[in-house]
């Protein structure tokens, strides 16, 4: 058992285990490296950035993406920044802060030696950033701006306007080109991965599915690289994109490689809010609004009733008669408190009963403060994007009113296990980005996984790679005519002809439509023990109603996005019910997972760090079978485990 | 809220397209022009129709996967917004709303109003790039940028890539779009020392790819999701001749 999950820190002091790990791994020789092929799945900033640091080496890279171009990944949507360790703002910012701030604001369930790597990596992504002509924001010196993010005191955080996902992934793209131009990166637009394939227990390559032609075909690689994200459109309403899928990771889950701390979800609190029950899509606010924004509610409900009854604006409601309640509740970080802290918060006031909205569920987001501060100008070059987006969507200006704003699913902090190497339970299957679990704990900071992302995919996972490689350039070309890729592709038939043969009346949406609604009501923002129960109860009746009732239309050999949607629903089935039994087990809250039988008087989150501080990673049993948990203890050597505090 | 929706079917890239016009009702002003076309696929499916493909991914208008041409507009009837950014408060209840793939030579339609954007990729990877290597950047504030040159090539990097301007242009040219790139990387000083090769290679990949030529027309400025100005092709110009004079 112990073995299964070691987890390869190495040993020594802090500040000195990366350096270590580096002199240890075995290099492979330029020639050698010509000889590998390896399979890069997803083009965010993890698989995009991993692929061009990778064919930069010498390697042969394979990179899919199940968009028509690698650049619509859904890094591109990432608003308000990246951190870095840099200390430009000579505000006492380290690496030491920056390593301290993520397992602090991660509610201590991350591991150390990983969350420090990241730090000390943070300043060498803005440097190639840089370097890769990314527009960051500057001073009028022309040296770089920053600004704050939640959970933190410092300014650390580098910004393209509200559009730095866009451009470190258009970095990340352009060096992919530069690769594929160069000839080491081949790249396969509009192909999902449907399965991975084991050869001897090792992974050798992967079956996916072309989405113009519908044919299945089968690659083989040396290793293979999952970089395909989180799994936060389980709740169908999320800020994912609308492609954003579990599935690859699932498949990964499926073949072996342990699922780790499903149950980490992050809640973002500045989303605009639901407006009715044709909404397929949720949008969020940038978490740099929180720098100059400032939260509020009413404090007297008929304050509240006239606001729903549209008889008064919000800034016809006197300053007196407004409850700041993050400023009220946390003084020391007022506005710029965590998320997980800030979305409780929020539901905690609409719960009370002070929603502002017809539907009871959003809080005020104002800026009127900051435009009497700083001008209308400064506010306009800050969010002045941010503000047209809000406008367009809801038909009012944040110039005037206030937004409104509630929280949503946003990110996931779990995802498949991995080792201090980003290698999974299975040899030559590496996970990077979001789709690994390894360095947010139970609560993601902003800005923090644009900053993994390019972390593993530039820095990491191109030398790590290289220890398991040096074992592999004698072996030849992967066979894909294999019995091992033969039956996974067999397998993969089985499925879509299953989903063809069902001929239901149902959709596909209105089936995720209601998976959507029993995790955001047992799995959401607060969990307990029964709704939990439920869920899992429901998850399961809901995929054999799916088995009965779904209608996909068309034919697997044409371009069908309908067949695209039940294919990843039948994924969202299992992931959403391992995310409900991770979270029955895990009898503690902690980070953005909260369970109602665990609070403080005050009603914050209270962590159980005697019998829960482990890492929770299971693994597969089979279909219909219970999945196996094995723990991965988190140990703190450097820094002390204290109860997060933000109010003083 | 209620619509007749008149769209392009065709079945693939092989097949001759062809309009239809379907009805559809209940739509809340607040719902956005991609809900209403999701609703009327529900609707299509289950009337045991096959539904409209189209392409969208964020649903936040900066992915630049949507590519709806609208009642003879790029993105449609709205102002600098993507299709996904467009809500049909816009429209007139009762209208009939035209749907359309975008029509370019180099964008041939993959299904209904889906289209293959390739041609996009293959112009950056003629150059669209800076030719560093992973890793051997200097300090980033050993770079000095002033505040407004930042803005001017942030101005041209907010570029989604989504091919608006090619689906407008009468000459269906990608100029916009090159000179987004040319000119956001030119006004850097990382992006200098491959400028002239980057004009030269993107604008000759633009070329053999089959877009048409710039001719001034301006239309690509008006229907930018993003509002990138023909200020950049004049910059993209400059770039090209001085490269070809240093020939």
């Amino acid at each position: 058992m112990a073995e299964k999950l070691n987890s390869k820190i190495p040993e020594g002091p802090l500040s000195e285990k990366w350096t270590r790990r580096k002199s240890e791994i075995h290099l492979v020789s330029p020639n050698n490296k010509r000889k590998l092929d390896i399979i890069v799945v997803g083009t965010g900033l993890g698989g995009a950035s991993a692929a061009a640091a990778l064919g930069e080496l010498g390697y042969n890279v394979k990179i899919f993406c199940i968009s028509d171009s690698p650049r619509r990944a859904h890094s591109i949507a990432a608003q308000g920044g990246i951190n870095a360790a840099k200390n430009y703002q000579n505000d006492n910012d380290s690496v030491y802060r920056l390593f301290y701030d993520t397992i602090k604001g991660g509610d201590y369930r991350s591991r150390e030696a990983n969350v420090y790597r990241l730090a000390e990596v943070s300043a060498a992504i803005i440097d190639q950033c840089v370097a890769q002509g990314i527009p960051f924001a500057r001073e009028y010196g022309g040296y770089l701006a920053n600004r704050s993010f939640g959970g933190v005191q410092v300014s650390r955080t580098f910004y393209a306007r509200g559009q730095t996902g866009q451009q470190l992934l258009l970095g990340a793209y352009a060096s992919l080109n530069k690769e594929i131009a160069a000839g080491t990166v081949k790249s396969y637009p509009r192909h999902e991965m449907l399965d991975l394939v084991l050869v001897n227990g090792q992974a050798k390559g992967i079956i996916t599915r072309n989405l113009v032609t519908g044919e299945i075909e089968r690659f083989g690689a040396h290793a293979v690289i999952i970089a395909t994200g989180g799994y936060g459109n389980t709740y169908f309403l999320s800020t994912n994109a609308m492609n954003s899928n579990g599935s690859a990771a699932l498949q990964c889950y499926k073949k072996g490689a342990f699922f780790a701390n499903p149950c980490f979800a992050q809640i973002h609190p500045t989303c605009i809010p639901v407006h009715g029950d044709q909404q397929c899509k949720l949008t969020l606010m940038s978490e740099s609004l929180r720098n100059d924004g400032r939260i509020w509610v009413p404090k007297k409900k008929e304050d509240v009733e006239k606001l729903r009854r549209h008889e008064i604006k919000p800034s016809q409601i006197p300053e007196e008669d407004r409850d700041y309640y993050l400023e009220r509740r946390y003084p020391a970080f007022g506005n710029l408190v965590p998320r997980d802290v800030a979305s409780r918060a929020a539901k905690e006031r609409c719960d009370a009963g002070f929603g502002v909205n017809e539907t009871g569920k959003a809080v005020f987001l104002d800026f009127a403060d900051a435009i009497k501060r700083l001008g209308k100008q400064r506010v306009a070059e800050r969010y002045g994007n941010l503000f047209e987006m809000y406008e367009k969507i809801t038909a009012s200006s944040p110039w005037e009113e206030p937004m409104m704003i509630y929280p949503a699913i946003h990110y996931t902090m779990g995802g498949i296990w991995v080792d201090y190497d980003l290698q999974t339970t299975v040899p030559g299957l590496f996970a990077i980005g979001e789709a690994n679990f390894s360095d947010h704990g139970g609560n993601r900071l902003g800005a923090s996984a644009l900053m993994q992302g390019l972390a593993d995919g530039y820095f990491i996972v191109p030398v790590t790679i290289g220890d398991y490689l040096s074992k592999k350039f004698a072996e030849p070309k992967t066979d894909t005519d294999s019995p091992e890729f033969i039956e996974a592709e067999r397998a993969v038939q089985a499925r879509i002809d299953r989903l063809f043969s069902i001929g239901g009346t149902e959709t596909v949406d209105s089936i995720h439509k209601q998976l959507g609604h029993i995790m955001w009501e047992y799995v959401g923002m607060a969990r307990n023990e029964e709704g939990l129960k439920k869920a899992i109860q429901e998850i399961r009746e809901l995929k054999e109603k799916f088995y009965t009732s779904v209608k996909v239309p068309g034919s697997q050999y044409e371009f069908n996005q309908e067949l695209e949607k039940a294919l990843r629903l039948e994924d969202f089935f299992e992931i959403g019910e391992l995310m409900a039994r991770d979270a029955l087990n895990r009898e503690e809250s902690c980070g953005g997972h909260f369970r109602v039988e665990s609070q403080t008087e005050e009603g914050e989150a209270k962590r159980d760090d005697a019998n829960f501080m482990y890492v929770a990673a299971w693994e597969y049993k089979g279909e219909g079978k219970e999945p196996e948990l094995h723990k991965e203890p988190l140990k703190y050597e450097f820094i002390e485990v204290k109860t997060r505090n933000y109010k003083e | 809220m209620e619509f007749n929706v008149k769209v392009w079917r065709q079945k693939n890239a092989k097949t001759k397209g062809h309009f239809e016009t379907y009805h559809i009702a209940g739509i809340e002003e607040d719902a956005s022009f991609l809900e209403m076309l999701d609703i009327l696929n529900e609707q299509l499916i289950r009337e045991g129709k096959d539904p409209i493909s189209f392409d969208h991914d964020c649903r936040e208008g900066i992915c630049g996967a949507c590519s709806l041409y609208i009642d003879g507009r790029a993105h449609g009837p709205d102002d600098h917004v993507t299709t996904c950014q467009l809500f049909m408060r816009h429209f007139k209840d009762g209208a009939t709303i035209t749907v359309e793939p975008w029509r370019s030579a180099a964008f041939p339609v993959i299904k209904d109003l889906v289209v293959e954007r390739r041609a996009f990729d293959k112009i950056l990877q003629a150059g669209g790039f800076i030719s560093v290597r992973t890793g051997s950047a200097q300090d980033a504030n050993n770079i000095l940028i002033s505040h407004d040159k930042a803005e001017e090539s942030m101005d041209a990097a907010a570029c989604v890539g989504c091919g608006a301007c090619v689906a407008t242009c009468k000459n269906g040219s990608a100029m916009l779009f090159v000179a987004a790139r040319v000119s956001s990387l030119a006004l850097l000083p990382q992006g200098r020392p491959e400028a002239a090769r980057r004009a030269k290679a993107m604008v000759a990949k633009m070329d053999e790819l089959g877009f048409g030529n710039c001719t001034n027309t301006r239309a690509c400025e008006l229907e930018c999701p993003k509002g990138i100005t023909v200020a950049h092709i004049a910059r993209l110009n400059r770039e090209f001749l001085k490269a070809k004079f240093s020939d």
